[in-house]
């Protein structure tokens, strides 16, 4: 990560224009091409955690408690890690067959004969389209969830309004949770995009090999994150 | 007076000294062992060796990509050295190498932005950019393919971009690795009239005399007068005296080495 960032601040000029595009590009993998995905995710999960926990408290008398369970549950837990694992699913395991496919041609050698530092032209757009795409696949995932998971509770009868449900949401979100939020997306994407990027390209691999680095990549991903995660709850609980 | 002393010699683009050229695929193998050679500017080399021999390693060591693992790399008289990947990126962007096979294109780029990334990437906003990209593909005559996937490319075609790639930032010294492989008639001759246009300086170089280099695997579509031959043998490189008549001079035990091999196969 520390050479990603080195090669990103000392070759901030060369090639904006091409790193843009390439950024672009990489923001459309990782958050517009998979928006109907999070769309159904996100429903899925309003009616799964929100709509069932709506109705569960309701019949308990314990609505109030509501805002507490949607931003515990859904704003710090699962939407970050289910928007994470989508773009790993989707736009990791394409990084690594992709970057394993250049290195395995040669195209790296050729990057590198044109003067083009292969982790600049490779890795940096990587990093920062997928840590962008995180955050704003998250955003998209919660908003979706609150939205669907207070339809299903209307589709059940639940004696809540919407003025009552937002009012519990903005009564449980305190201002630590937009920065931790924002922290915690950016660094899932960041390690999506470093793992696969470095499975891909760190070693010659051969064709036959890409498959393997791929699973490795992988699991690698998870373990991280859930290793991220558990900073993420030691922190929010200090806070 | 000033007739009477002499031109200083000219500094030669490449050095190598006492050097160890390394496997790229497996950096801890040395396949080049105690290369003293020099390349002066406007020369034209064309080394020879059997597949395997270690001449590809010897271009990517030329084009900077690897380092010896012994000895002296001099690049324009500077000494490649740990730090040359940033700080000497202007000495590598003046040596070209123009590999193989398919010219390993980038895949998801067309023939013309494989041209142009060279270009876009360290002189971006150049306005001269779009008519040296178009001077590229009359060149090389791939115009009818600048929009094509290199996928969509035959191999000839794609190594021809690899060549247009490799002119774009319009270097003074061009290494080509083995440009006649698999190569049908047509298209060979067109890449040793093109490359001897180069050598003698074309209007898509400025009209400057390049220094080439030349990896083959056979000698004989090489034996142009002006050309400088080496062979590699036993894991040395062994230039040959004079240029193009060594050819003949079956004396030369490593020509006569490499030649057996080539006569055995016609």
């Amino acid at each position: 990560m520390l050479i990603t960032l080195g090669v990103m601040f000392a070759r901030l000029r060369s090639g904006r224009d091409i790193l843009r595009s390439l950024v672009v590009t990489q923001i459309a993998r990782s958050g517009v091409a998979l928006l109907p995905m999070a769309s159904f995710l996100a429903l899925a999960l309003g009616l799964v955690v929100i709509g069932q926990t709506v109705s569960l408290m309701s019949r308990v008398g314990a609505t109030d408690l509501l805002g507490t369970v949607m931003v515990t549950a859904v704003v710090r837990e699962l939407g970050p890690m289910l928007a994470a694992l989508l773009v790993l699913l989707r736009a990791g395991t394409a990084n690594v067959i992709e970057l394993g496919t250049i290195r395995a041609t040669g195209e790296v050698e050729a990057l590198e004969a044109m003067g083009i530092d292969p982790l600049h032209y490779l890795v940096v757009p990587r990093v920062v389209g997928m840590a962008l795409g995180v955050f704003a696949l998250t955003i998209y995932l919660l908003l979706g969830a609150l939205i669907s998971g207070f339809l299903w509770a209307f589709l059940q009868d639940v004696p809540l309004t919407p003025g009552m449900y937002l009012e519990q949401l903005a009564g449980a979100l305190q201002a630590m949770d937009f920065v931790l939020l924002a922290l915690k997306t950016f660094l899932f994407g960041i390690v999506i995009a470093i793992v696969t990027c470095y499975h891909g390209l760190a070693q010659p691999l051969r064709l036959e090999e890409v498959a393997a680095a791929t699973v490795r990549a992988l699991t690698q991903c998870v373990v991280f994150w859930v290793i991220l995660d558990a900073v993420f709850i030691v922190i929010y609980l200090v806070a | 007076m000033s007739d009477n002393v002499p031109a200083p010699a000219p500094q030669p683009v490449i050095e190598l000294i006492g050097a160890e050229v390394v496997s790229r695929l497996a950096p801890d193998t040395v396949t080049l062992t105690g290369v003293t050679w020099q390349v002066l500017p406007g020369e034209f080399w064309v080394i020879g060796g059997l597949g395997g021999s270690g001449k590809t390693d010897l271009l990517c060591t030329l084009a900077g990509l690897a380092r010896p693992a012994r000895g002296i790399l001099r690049l324009f008289g500077d000494e490649v050295t740990p730090g040359y990947d940033y700080d000497r990126l202007r000495d590598r962007l003046r040596v070209a190498l123009v590999f193989g096979e398919q010219g390993r294109l980038l895949r998801h780029l067309t023939a013309r932005q494989n041209i142009a990334l060279p270009l876009e990437y360290h002189r971006p906003q150049d306005p001269g950019n779009t008519a040296r990209i178009e001077s590229l593909l009359e060149f090389t005559e791939t115009r009818p393919w600048a929009d094509e996937l290199p996928s969509s490319l035959s191999p000839a075609w794609a190594r021809r971009v690899g060549l247009a790639r490799a002119l774009a930032l319009k270097p003074p010294v061009l290494l080509l690795d083995n440009p006649l492989a698999g190569l049908d008639p047509r298209h060979a001759a067109w890449w040793l009239d093109r490359l001897d246009e180069l050598w003698r300086g074309h209007p898509v170089l400025d009209g400057q005399a390049a220094t080439i280099v030349v990896a083959a695997t056979d000698f004989r579509p090489w034996r142009r007068a002006g050309r400088r031959l080496a062979v590699i043998q036993n894991t040395h490189l062994v230039p040959l005296p004079g240029a193009g008549a060594a050819l003949e001079d079956p004396a030369a035990e490593a020509l006569a080495a490499l030649l057996s091999w080539t006569h055995r196969s016609t």
